[in-house]
């Protein structure tokens, strides 16, 4: 279980969460660029820091600012993947997804070689372990992060976009495997969309996110029609 | 005498290329090697930092570090002279283990330093500034220290950048010459370098050596351009 309550000042507006995501949910963060969403999955993964409020995964506080916690991003469990896959251009497939196993043990204690294949057969890459990122094309790419993200049982996972550059089918192919993620590793998982279609087919808790408030979808509206600023309340809006 | 309508004997080439003394071959080198090393160890860690943090003077300090880039080599040189001159701050100190820095070839290689320092320096911001930081970012969830980050991700993919950081670096210490002048003096045999050698043999008329000197240094530093550019394409594969 995840547990996100902060405040971040950014340059151009004042950024406001407040949320909880359960082990095999999918929080969706939907709005549009600029929003703030991604600032969201990077201070819960500890690469930037909230101005306060508090981070809680698995009971484990990740951050506090009334405690004066502030958990590095390397200790934190938490698996990434960034919009533009971010793979280790120098390293091959197999190297990249190691990368993440030398600097943890596993929950089982399984031996890691084990868990290795298993894992990249899980994501149809198997066959790509000598191959260069540069080698990949844009969906090898994508299933190659999420094994190197995955690979080290991390307590919770952040996507950033993850449906960006894919061409229709693609996408379907990706929600399926992301429904898939959410049966087979029982974690929690943060997506971050600009896409409606995606948000509506994944998404188990929709938040939507303008200048960094969390909107009802009905203050959006009365905005455009009556033309002056609404004040946005911040709150967890449910959608089913 | 002239070069057109003379014939090539032994004899001429003799007159044309010749080199009495080699030991500002060996000198220049020696040099130019210790001085990049040097300001490879130390600009490395500095651009890494400069990068990465903020600070009140960051960008003084900037402007400190570049200042021996712009300066006319003979400022670079008086400055250095009153540093480690023997009533200078260093040269109290160096004075303290009886050691004298100024005219010995100690003083070459920190004016060599000095000059290199900042072409170095804006190579290895340039090269880490190039590294996507969300790669960076990455390795910082797989759970990697801020070292092992550096030497893994960072220098790896910086690497192209710092090696033409470095043969800039080399080929400026190899070629300096108002600061040299000026610390070390023209001694043969102990701070005489390449520069102020070819410099002082077209003073005294020694058209052989003064030739010899500049084929060896042209053909060096071409080679030397043409393998880094080479490998440099190799590696963008």
């Amino acid at each position: 279980m995840l547990q996100v309550s902060i405040n971040k000042e950014l340059p151009y507006f004042d950024l406001e969460v407040d949320f909880q995501v359960d082990n095999n949910q999918i929080l969706v963060l939907w709005g549009p660029s600029g929003a703030g969403k991604t600032t969201v999955l990077e201070c819960i993964a500890g690469l930037r820091s909230p101005s306060k409020g508090s981070i809680e995964l698995e009971g484990n506080i990740l951050y506090s600012s009334l405690y004066n916690v502030n958990i590095p991003a390397r200790n934190r469990r938490v698996g990434y993947l960034f919009q533009d896959y971010a793979l280790f251009p120098h390293m091959t497939v197999k190297q990249n997804v190691v990368y993440g196993l030398s600097n943890c043990k596993t929950q089982t204690g399984e031996s890691p070689a084990l868990n290795f294949t298993t894992v990249l057969d899980s994501f149809g890459v198997l066959h790509l372990i000598d191959r260069y990122p540069g080698q990949l094309s844009g969906g090898e790419k994508q299933r190659v992060a999420l094994a190197r993200a995955l690979i080290s049982q991390p307590q919770l996972l952040l996507l950033d976009e993850p449906f960006s550059a894919l061409d229709n089918q693609s996408k379907k192919n990706l929600r399926q495997e992301i429904l898939r993620l959410k049966h087979d590793w029982q974690i929690p998982m943060v997506l971050v969309t600009h896409d409606e279609e995606d948000s509506r087919l994944l998404g188990d808790i929709i938040i939507s996110l303008h200048k960094g408030q969390v909107i009802k979808p009905g203050a959006r509206r009365e905005k455009r029609i009556t033309g002056t600023s609404v004040e946005s309340k911040p709150g967890i809006e449910f959608i089913t | 005498m002239s070069l057109t309508n003379m014939d090539l004997t032994p004899y001429n080439m003799n007159m044309l290329i010749h080199l009495n003394d080699c030991f500002p071959v060996w000198l220049s080198l020696r040099v130019a090697v210790i001085s990049a090393i040097i300001v490879t160890i130390t600009t490395l860690p500095l651009a890494r930092l400069m990068e990465k943090k903020r600070f009140w003077g960051r960008d003084l300090l900037e402007a400190a570090i570049t200042l021996p880039l712009v300066l006319p080599p003979s400022v670079v040189g008086y400055v250095l002279l009153v540093l480690i001159g023997v009533n200078g701050p260093l040269g109290q100190l160096f004075g303290k283990f009886g050691y004298s820095v100024v005219f010995t070839w100690g003083a070459v290689v920190m004016a060599a330093t000095v000059v290199a320092f900042p072409l170095m320096y804006q190579s290895a911001r340039a090269a880490f500034a190039s590294v996507n930081p969300n790669l960076e970012k990455a390795a910082r969830t797989l759970g990697a220290g801020e070292l092992r980050i550096f030497f893994t991700v960072t220098l790896p993919l910086a690497w192209p950048g710092i090696m033409s950081g470095f043969v800039l670096a080399f080929a400026r210490a190899l070629g300096e010459f108002g600061a040299t002048l000026m610390v070390a003096g023209n001694i043969p045999g102990q701070t005489q370098t390449i520069p102020l050698a070819i410099y002082f043999a077209v003073e005294s008329g020694d058209k052989a050596t003064a030739n010899t000197l500049v084929g060896i240094v042209t053909v060096f530093c071409f080679l030397l351009i043409f393998m880094v550019n080479r490998w440099n394409k190799r590696r963008l594969h």
